[in-house]
């Protein structure tokens, strides 16, 4: 019932191609986009911010980044934990290599050296397609996680061969190591969010977003129609790659604190394919729908059979791979749009409810 | 357009195919054909199923690279090309199977057409700010005129692939309207349409002839069709050119009455 665009006429063009052209949805997000600056961040207690807010937030950086690649361009990659990594220790090299660098700034531009990566390994994609392109980026992710482990150089040659955030402020806060507050570190990993899902929603919304989905769709096609593939393909990949970049130097330095490769290995890379199988290819609202469903599913279980039901903790991890696998394959069978879909469908419905027609 | 320009002395030639041979291994699929194409008629190529027909559109815009002969497209002798360069320089065609963009939109298909001709600046469409923005509604304009042209209004928002096959059909013709093309290739525009859809799809390539000027390349398999809205036909058969003329001339000739017909081999 409050869900109706009858009577809201556009007059032109530019009204007509807002992100969101129906009231309803523009005053939700700005509803949703309130609360989480004006409200989350006087939460008290750290568990909120360390072990839901922040990787929630990250992963849902990380899923656009693969959804760039994989649901608008249409190129699977297995290497996202590789690309996590570069992200991660550039941000450490830069970091402890120029100290007084603006540690916002070096965010940016751990994206761009991981950008940079992502377009090496984005190369085979001219020639090869499909499972064999998702086998040449498993390549990157092994190749990548392998060199960080064995070359010193990248962890300075610390006996542990672990990487630390030493404390760094920007505009007075401090927002790096273990004394930064998780609410200081939650809103500035916010704002990066907010202002990289806006970029891109406006990129796959025109000309580089259009020439993505027409490559992914039907690559002669686009190729008569005037696209080069090759550019095409690494932009996606440089795009995709930077924001998975930053992401990774985000973990590091403002949730983890500390990391080995171990946080960068191959379930990585599968978890964010999840996030965006089940969220929905090719949609930025299916990524964060996505690393919610597959970050807070494992925490609501463990609540529930450990805390509610006192099973052992074993036993509600096994039910959580069960379940997951189970999951995984009814989305692909029934939705394979994902929870973007299912709340697109949901909201089709909406417009006419109660009303049968 | 009437007979007189079209066969004319004298007419600009826009397309000279010369001597074209293809072969894919063993089998020739095209064997020395020439034909040309002048500035603004509708030219046909005809003949039976495996002649070369589409194998020598995808010639023209750079699918396939012939082993021997020159394509000369306005006064530009050239070997090889890509398809992208094929479009740069305003050729656009629609294919035999629909291959639309089938995830997008009507409206995002038609945009795609478009690419050629906006600019990028990348942070500038990242913010979608000023001439990004600017740009993209000049061009929403410009496929709007496309949209209303072909009477596809009500799908615009529609994904393309949830469209009934003759519709699709003309979003393609749309999506290779909106890059303004100088030359148009028709890959069986009309192939499994109803009689209605046939009549609305000639009359739209009629249409974009006149109204728009755009020169037209086509393969089409009904007769009727042909004979009435092309200005010259060329027949293909087994690779090789059997006629090449005005309907009238094509459709009387003994060659092409025997492909079509089969002849006794007695």
């Amino acid at each position: 019932m409050l869900y109706r665009e009858a009577g809201q006429f556009k007059a032109s063009y530019a009204a007509d191609q807002a992100i969101f052209p129906i009231t309803q949805d523009r005053v939700a997000v700005i509803a949703v986009l309130l609360i989480a600056y004006l409200g989350v961040p006087f939460i008290q207690g750290d568990y909120w911010f360390e072990a839901i807010l922040l990787p929630l937030l990250i992963f849902a950086l990380a899923a656009i980044g693969l959804n760039i690649l994989t649901g608008y361009c249409g190129q699977i990659s297995l290497g996202t934990g590789g690309f996590l990594a570069v992200g991660a220790y550039s941000t450490y090299k830069l970091m402890t290599a120029f100290p007084d660098l603006n540690i916002l700034l070096i965010f940016i531009l751990a994206g761009l050296i991981t950008a940079g990566v992502g377009i090496l390994f984005g190369l085979p994609s001219l020639r090869i397609k499909g499972f064999y392109l998702a086998v040449a980026t498993l390549a990157a992710q092994f190749f990548l996680v392998w060199l960080f482990n064995k070359v010193p150089w990248f962890y300075n040659y610390h006996p542990s061969g672990n990487i630390e955030a030493p404390p760094r402020e920007a505009f007075g806060f401090l927002i790096t190591g273990a004394e930064a507050t998780p609410q200081v570190r939650y809103v500035v990993i916010l704002i990066f969010v907010t202002l990289l899902t806006l970029a891109a929603k406006n990129l796959v919304r025109g000309r580089i977003g259009r020439s993505w989905m027409a490559i992914r769709d039907m690559d002669i096609a686009a190729e008569i129609i005037g696209i080069r593939p090759l550019q095409t393909k690494l932009l996606a990949f440089a795009i995709s790659s930077f924001y998975i970049g930053v992401a990774g130097a985000m973990m590091f330095s403002m949730w983890l604190g500390s990391v080995e490769t171990e946080a960068f290995q191959l379930f990585v890379s599968f978890d964010v394919l999840f996030m965006i199988i089940i969220g929905g290819l090719g949609s930025l609202l299916g990524s964060f729908l996505g690393a919610g469903f597959i970050l807070l599913l494992p925490i609501v279980l463990t609540n529930l059979f450990v805390g509610g039901l006192g099973f052992t903790a074993n036993f509600a991890k096994h039910v959580e791979f069960m379940l997951f696998g189970g999951l995984i394959i009814f989305f692909l069978i029934v939705e394979p749009h994902g929870l973007a879909r299912l709340w697109q469908i949901t909201k089709e419905k909406l417009r006419l409810w109660p009303f049968p027609h | 357009m009437t007979m007189a320009e079209a066969g004319g002395n004298g007419a600009d030639v826009l397309l000279d195919v010369a001597n074209i041979s293809l072969s894919f291994g063993g089998v020739k699929a095209i064997r020395g054909v020439s034909f040309d194409v002048q500035k603004g008629e509708i030219r046909a190529i005809i003949g039976p199923n495996g002649a070369g027909k589409t194998s020598m559109l995808n010639c023209i815009n750079g699918f396939y690279h012939p082993q021997e002969g020159t394509i000369t497209y306005k006064g530009r002798t050239r070997k090889q090309m890509r398809p992208h360069e094929a479009a740069a320089q305003g050729i656009a065609r629609t294919f035999q199977n629909v291959a639309l963009f089938k995830g997008m939109s009507t409206l995002d298909n038609l945009m795609t057409g478009r690419l050629l001709k906006m600019k990028g600046n990348f942070f500038l469409e990242a913010l979608h700010l000023g001439p990004a923005k600017k740009q993209e509604l000049a061009h929403r304009e410009f496929v709007e005129g496309v949209i209303d042209f072909l009477e596809i209004q009500t799908i615009r928002k529609t994904p393309v692939g949830r469209l009934p096959y003759g519709l699709q059909k003309r979003v393609e013709l749309g999506r290779a309207l909106a890059a303004e093309p100088e030359l148009l290739l028709l890959d069986e525009p009309m192939a499994g349409m109803n009689v209605e859809e046939k009549e609305d799809m000639s009359r739209f390539i009629i249409d974009v002839n006149e109204e728009f000027g755009t020169t037209i390349a086509l393969i089409e398999h009904d007769m009727g069709v042909v004979m009435d809205i092309s200005d010259r036909v060329v027949v293909l058969d087994h690779g090789e050119k059997i006629a090449d003329g005005t309907p009238d001339e094509v459709g009387k000739n003994q060659d092409v009455i025997d492909a079509y017909l089969g002849v006794s081999h007695d």
